[in-house]
């Protein structure tokens, strides 16, 4: 038996009167025991503000924050903890970028090179920045079988590309990018490059200094830690030469009644009441991961995922979308299935128990290079097991004989 | 098992407008046209509608979407077709009422539209089954705009 789930409260329990099985770990993952532990830790025992009290629970607090920046920065192989700025959510790291590093450094007629895949939130702060700018957004296209078509990828790069900003694993196919590959020849051409990492840092094993990612923005929520917390890691010279982003209290220095000055990283970019609860909780949950293996997690949902996608091609009418090579692909699969749209798929998954997601996953572009107004998905994480594939696998042949009802009497 | 629940929202009824729109055509001539999504989950739809002396002579209506959005829409022009703006308009809102639970179903004659009352149950999909029900007040809402007099 699979033990982890055990660690897991949420897990154990009913939905509609079936056990439930949650297969959509691609947008929020369930919280371990330690965990919310350590939530209620914090509250219990450490709770005050951070930075600014000279006593010793002020202290306690501001030291388990920041033990978790290091720890952050030591997860993903930052060379600083001061290179770890804690944000809400992987999107306002990214918006973070845009505000700052992009009004400083995106100019009228300025290229910024995006993927056809990228969520909204690494496409929108982009299209207001160009907006703001007068600068071009370009994409960089997808091949049929759901991977970025790299043939042409020298012409995409000119004097122009100031930057680029590409997912590294698609939250909707799947598909996991050649980042170091990309970054590499972004920055031959002097192109600075973000990268997001809000599906790829919960489910691989990032070293963003091997990298030489210049940002890479990720969310605690996908990797077991609460939600509220999100990281933006940037190489020391860039932060310090971007001007900040929020102003108010805890990232000033000196305030005058026409100007302040800014503290050193992070704070420079950490104004006001953080998630401190939050942030404190996170270690906990990369601790567990870090104790579970990195890469034993790729190596079970590898297995996980590969089992899944021989299950469901057994299903005649079922379209999977992304690659197939298992290499390339985390442990997410979309799919649609014979004309059962997929909402009232996920009502009747629901029904029975299982929770995937349904939609245009934040990926309407993605929806729109495939022809599909939207898809389900399934996506997998360390508590999943084969059994849930077989329960989404029956689930959906429920589904079909379900809607079979409708069609009889339609015709 | 939760299949007796389900059937509360599958009615056969939808499904039935759901395999078989009614309605699912363009129309020329019409006056308004209107297109509706929900971003939530992407469903679509395109109304047209042709209005002469305060009434919907003709509706087309056609999009993509899950089984409760688009046999809503196919509900919805059976529902207004041939019938004069006031009395569409009123019934729009009815229907939003009894949505919000403000209203209940049984308190008018509605003829399919009564088969989307058990949609109530389901809050998730209460936008699916009113996205034509708002893409119509929206219709008629240019409509008025720009064809003010006809109105009155």
């Amino acid at each position: 038996m699979w033990k982890y789930p055990k660690d897991f409260p949420i897990l154990d329990q009913k939905i509609h009167g079936h056990k439930l099985t949650y297969l959509d770990s691609a947008a929020t993952t369930q919280k371990p025991k330690v965990v919310l532990e350590a939530l209620q830790n914090y509250y219990e025992t450490l709770n005050a503000n951070i930075h600014r009290g000279v006593y010793q629970l002020s202290e306690k607090a501001t030291e388990a924050y920041e033990n978790t920046r290091k720890h952050v920065a030591k997860f993903i192989g930052a060379r600083d903890p001061s290179e770890i700025i804690f944000t809400r959510n992987a999107t306002e790291a990214i918006n973070l970028v845009a505000y700052t590093w992009g009004e400083k450094n995106i100019s009228e007629g300025d290229e910024i090179l995006l993927t056809e895949m990228e969520h909204h939130s690494n496409l929108v702060p982009w299209q207001l920045l160009a907006t703001r700018k007068g600068a071009h957004l370009k994409f960089i296209p997808l091949t049929d079988e759901g991977t970025l078509d790299l043939k042409n990828l020298d012409a995409f790069f000119t004097p122009k590309t100031k930057l680029l900003a590409v997912t590294h694993m698609s939250n909707s196919l799947g598909t996991i990018n050649p980042v170091s590959k990309l970054i590499e020849k972004a920055h031959q051409n002097q192109t600075t490059v973000l990268i997001d990492g809000a599906q790829a840092a919960a489910h691989l094993k990032i070293n963003v200094s091997e990298l030489n990612a210049d940002f890479y923005a990720f969310s605690a929520h996908k990797m077991l830690g609460p939600t509220g917390v999100g990281v933006l890691y940037g190489k020391k010279e860039i932060l310090e030469d971007m001007p900040p982003f929020l102003g108010g209290g805890e990232m000033i220095l000196e305030v005058y009644k026409d100007y302040s000055t800014w503290k050193p990283l992070p704070e420079k970019f950490e104004a006001g009441t953080p998630n401190i609860a939050g942030v404190v909780a996170f270690s906990a949950a990369l601790t567990y991961l870090e104790n579970f293996g990195m890469e034993n997690l790729r190596q079970h949902e590898k297995e996980l995922t590969q089992y899944a996608l021989g299950r469901l091609k057994e299903l005649e009418g079922l379209r999977i979308f992304g690659p197939m090579d298992i290499s390339l692909r985390g442990g997410v699969i979309s799919f649609t299935y014979l004309d059962i749209h997929p909402h009232d798929l996920g009502t009747v998954l629901d029904h029975q128990g299982i929770a995937i997601r349904t939609g245009h996953h934040c990926n309407q572009l993605v929806m729109r290079r495939y022809d599909v107004s939207a898809t389900a998905r399934a996506s997998f994480y360390l508590y999943n097991t084969k059994e849930d594939v077989d329960i989404l696998i029956e689930g959906l042949q429920k589904a079909k004989a379900y809607f079979d009802r409708g069609s009889k009497k339609g015709a | 098992m939760a299949w007796e629940a389900l059937n509360d929202l599958y009615r056969e009824v939808i499904l039935d407008h759901y395999k078989n729109p009614r309605h699912h055509e363009k129309i020329e001539p019409h006056d308004v046209e209107q297109e509706g999504f929900n971003p939530l989950c992407g469903d679509q739809l395109t109304l047209q509608l042709k209005i002469n002396s305060g009434k919907i002579e003709n509706v087309g209506c056609w999009g993509k979407g899950c089984s409760i959005s688009q046999a809503s829409a196919s509900i919805l022009t059976e529902c207004i077709y041939g019938k004069a703006l006031e009395e569409v308009l009123s019934e729009a809102s009815f229907f939003k009422e009894v949505m919000q639970g403000k209203s209940k179903i049984e308190e008018k004659d509605v003829g399919d539209l009564e088969a989307l009352s058990g949609v109530q149950k389901f809050p998730v999909r209460i936008k699916c089954a009113l996205l034509a029900w708002t893409t119509l007040e929206e219709a008629l809402r240019f409509y008025e705009k720009t064809h003010v007099s006809s109105l009155k």
